[in-house]
């Protein structure tokens, strides 16, 4: 039974994807389709990371989106100004740490429930962003930035995805590990399982939960990296209810927003989940908006399954 | 007088455990019934069957003769039987008025005139309709549930520990509404730990042990140790393991009380003393860091993590910086097969195992972290007498090896058991520690109501 509930989001995206395959073969199982699907998911993957430690830990962030944006006005910012490349990826999630440390501080300080600070950070960070870039779009000089998550070149093809999705997939080694093998990673789910008895038990609460949303933010700013090298400017009008994507794999992966459940493993499902949807709609010519309605059914179905099945659990 | 409710060879069992065997039960009109016994004993299985939230393998009902088979709480409240649990159910952003029909709606002006009715026969009629629960305090809020029971015409009022949270004052009142209940010809069941209340306003006593009727009579003819004697029964002698231990130095003082190792100190006082506030004081001033430990009152709420394994729960407080899982499983399953916890394995969720394992784990937590302080809040509220004796057997292991245990109860006869040392708290004051040789129920009892004992 434990198994099953923890390969249901992999038993999902084997289905969704099969369908697909069944009903396009010739186009939805190449290579290059797997390839477009990776890249695809890899934005949402990498904000899902840190959202998965949130989410476990109990809170919610609503400000990933925003924060995608600043980052990429941060990095085109710093390339336009003549920055190195790799000090513009320091810096978009560096301004991706202090937006969650932000919000972390504001959450433990002054007390208020996390969906509404990140429902307020939501709109100031848009805000920042869109006044840091004067409300345009900032071009950028060109650097291997753009390489991230761009189509591989044919001598480049034995690394099969682009380095941006491999430094997602690292990244999720580094996070599931450390969910799993340390103090921090207990401590988190602690709390998320019950605050009260992870104070009770000598649980720095404050102080792991300012980290974890730091740690949050980071990864939507390092999301943004991701995203600018997709866009090749900055945009601070882009990513525009992403978070609610990001929630969405998430949960679809098992994590639930009472706390104290969830997986990085998991998570990436659920958002490799939702690009094949996507993927498969837009390659059947399906419009948007069916999409949207299949996107939406699979998430209420994929928490309902989950539901279903504790319910189980517990009677048994 | 006529019989208002008669409850004839109830039996229940859930799973392997038989929760009821075959209990009759009667309450007269205008008398007050008191139903007393250990928790598990099987009282608040008899009251869900009363009410309907729990259907009776075998067994019949009548009220006032009728036969009453109700099938949901919804059927007992039509049916006349009100239930007021020591949670309130109020919703406290609605007015009295509206809480007094909540779920029960006549017309406006029926409905202000008889809630008004209902507050006058309480003698309670200065209470304002209008003013806003939340706002209430907590004896005026019970006052409003009894306006409901009173308003809805109830024949069979049960009143489930219905004083754990009133200052004595409260209660005198809340016995003066009682009896206004009773004179107007109505069945009072009184479900209460506090058995000198019970003697106080109960006119008769029934005694439930192991899910059957062990004792009923007249209030007149109990006294309170033959009450004591029928709920517990033959396990009293055997239940507080108490080996020869010698206090060494004070470790700790806290408002005058000396903590000495090789000790149980034991701290009485009726629930809202402050001795909850107390001991999260001291767990205040010092923590595990300082090799002091707690047990929460609260063991679903805040004691344990039940949606989490037993492993995770006992080791959380000294976890090294990396954690390997079987480092980890074997930590904990020592701790609980020392404990004799049952459970499956030590990655079981804590929900599914029974309360009395779930307290070995709060308890086997501060094992693990070898605490020299153990700070216990009620430790074995609503468990298992083997679960109890289990846990009073690791008190007397952690005080002959030289730790320091501050235990606040409820129970006087497990303090008076376990304990060296027993302090008495009164509306925030902690009273002077003395040996347990000097103490008795009956003495703790006066002094925790303030009316006596140690200046």
């Amino acid at each position: 039974m434990r198994w099953v509930g923890r390969l249901g989001p992999v038993i999902g995206l084997v289905v969704v994807y099969g369908l697909f395959a069944l009903i396009a073969p010739e186009s939805f199982t190449t290579v290059r389709n797997l390839e477009t699907i990776a890249r695809q998911t890899a934005i949402v993957g990498m904000a899902a990371l840190g959202m998965t430690l949130i989410i476990v830990m109990g809170g919610i962030d609503l400000s990933v989106g925003s924060t995608v944006a600043l980052s990429t006005v941060v990095v085109a910012g710093w390339l336009q100004a003549g920055g190195s490349p790799w000090g513009a990826m320091v810096a978009g999630v560096a301004a991706g740490g202090l937006v969650g440390a932000v919000n972390g501080v504001v959450i433990t300080r002054l007390r208020v429930v996390p969906f509404i600070v990140t429902l307020g950070s939501l709109l100031v960070v848009r805000g920042v962003a869109k006044g840091l870039a004067r409300e345009q779009k900032i071009d950028a000089p060109a650097s291997w930035l753009e390489e991230l998550l761009a189509v591989l070149p044919d001598e480049q093809r034995w690394m099969v995805v682009p380095p941006g999705v491999w430094l997602m997939l690292a990244l999720a080694v580094l996070v599931a590990v450390g969910l799993r093998f340390t103090r921090f990673g207990k401590h988190t789910i602690a709390i998320g399982s019950n605050e009260a008895t992870a104070r009770l038990c000598g649980v720095a609460v404050e102080r792991v939960k300012t980290l974890v949303y730091t740690v949050g933010g980071a990864f939507a700013g390092l999301a943004g990296v991701l995203q600018f090298s997709r866009l090749t400017v900055g945009d601070p009008t882009v990513a525009l209810g992403l978070e609610l994507d990001v929630i969405a794999a998430v949960v679809i992966g098992g994590g639930s927003l009472a706390g104290g459940e969830g997986s990085v493993w998991g998570s990436l499902v659920g958002a490799l989940i939702m690009t094949v949807i996507r993927s498969g709609c837009s390659q059947m010519g399906l419009p948007n908006w069916v999409q949207e309605i299949v996107t939406g059914g699979i998430i209420v179905a994929a928490v309902a399954l989950d539901r279903l099945r504790h319910r189980r659990a517990l009677a048994t | 007088m006529s019989v208002r409710l008669r409850m004839q060879g109830i039996s229940k069992r859930f799973g392997a455990t038989v929760a009821l065997r075959e209990v009759s039960f009667e309450a007269p009109a205008g008398t007050v019934v008191a139903l007393v016994g250990e928790n598990g004993a099987g009282k608040s299985t008899l009251m869900k069957v009363l009410s309907g939230a729990v259907r009776p393998d075998a067994g019949t009902m009548e009220l006032d003769g009728q036969p009453y088979r109700p099938r949901h709480p919804l059927d007992g409240r039509r049916a006349g039987v009100a239930m007021i649990y020591q949670e309130l159910a109020l919703a406290p952003h609605l007015s009295v008025l509206d809480n007094i029909w909540l779920g029960n709606e006549p017309r406006y002006r029926e409905r202000r005139r008889h809630a008004a009715a209902a507050l006058a026969e309480l003698g309670h009629a200065e209470l304002s309709l209008d003013a806003r629960v939340g706002e209430l305090s907590v004896a005026e809020q019970q006052m409003v549930e009894l306006a409901r029971a009173v308003a809805t015409d109830c024949r069979v009022l049960v009143l489930d520990e219905p004083t754990s949270t009133l200052t004595r004052p409260d209660v005198e009142r809340l016995f003066g509404l009682i009896r206004r209940l009773k004179a107007g010809g109505r069945a009072v069941v009184y479900i209460s730990h506090f058995l000198e209340e019970v003697t106080e306003i109960a006119d008769r006593v029934v005694v439930l042990r192991d899910g059957e009727v062990v004792g009923e009579r007249p209030t007149a003819e109990w006294t309170i140790p033959a009450l004591v004697a029928a709920m517990v029964g033959r396990e009293v002698r055997e239940l507080y393991p108490r080996s020869a231990r010698t206090p060494g130095e004070v470790v700790w003082e806290v408002d005058g009380l000396a903590v000495r190792r090789g000790e149980v100190v034991g701290i009485a006082g009726l629930i809202g003393a402050g001795r909850t506030e107390l001991l999260r004081r001291m767990f205040a001033q010092r923590n595990w860091r300082a090799r002091v430990g707690m047990v929460s009152e609260d063991r679903g709420r805040e004691g344990l993590a039940v949606r989490w394994t037993a492993a995770d729960n006992v080791t959380l407080p000294r976890l090294p910086w990396w954690v390997w899982p079987r480092q980890q499983a074997a930590r904990a399953g020592r701790w609980l097969a020392e404990l004799s916890v049952k459970c499956r394995s030590p990655w079981q969720r804590v929900s599914e195992l029974s309360g009395g394992n779930q307290q070995k784990l709060a308890v086997a937590r501060l094992l693990d972290a070898e605490v020299e302080v153990w700070l216990l809040d009620e430790p074995t509220r609503g468990i298992d007498v083997a679960s109890k004796a289990e846990i009073y057997r690791r008190l007397d292991d952690a005080a002959r090896a030289g730790k320091a245990v501050v235990m606040v109860s409820s129970y006087l006869p497990e303090l008076l058991g376990v304990c060296d040392r027993v302090a008495v708290m009164c509306r925030g004051r902690l009273g002077a520690a003395r040996p347990v040789g000097e103490r008795n129920e009956h003495e703790i009892m006066l002094e925790a109501t303030g009316v006596g004992g140690a200046p």
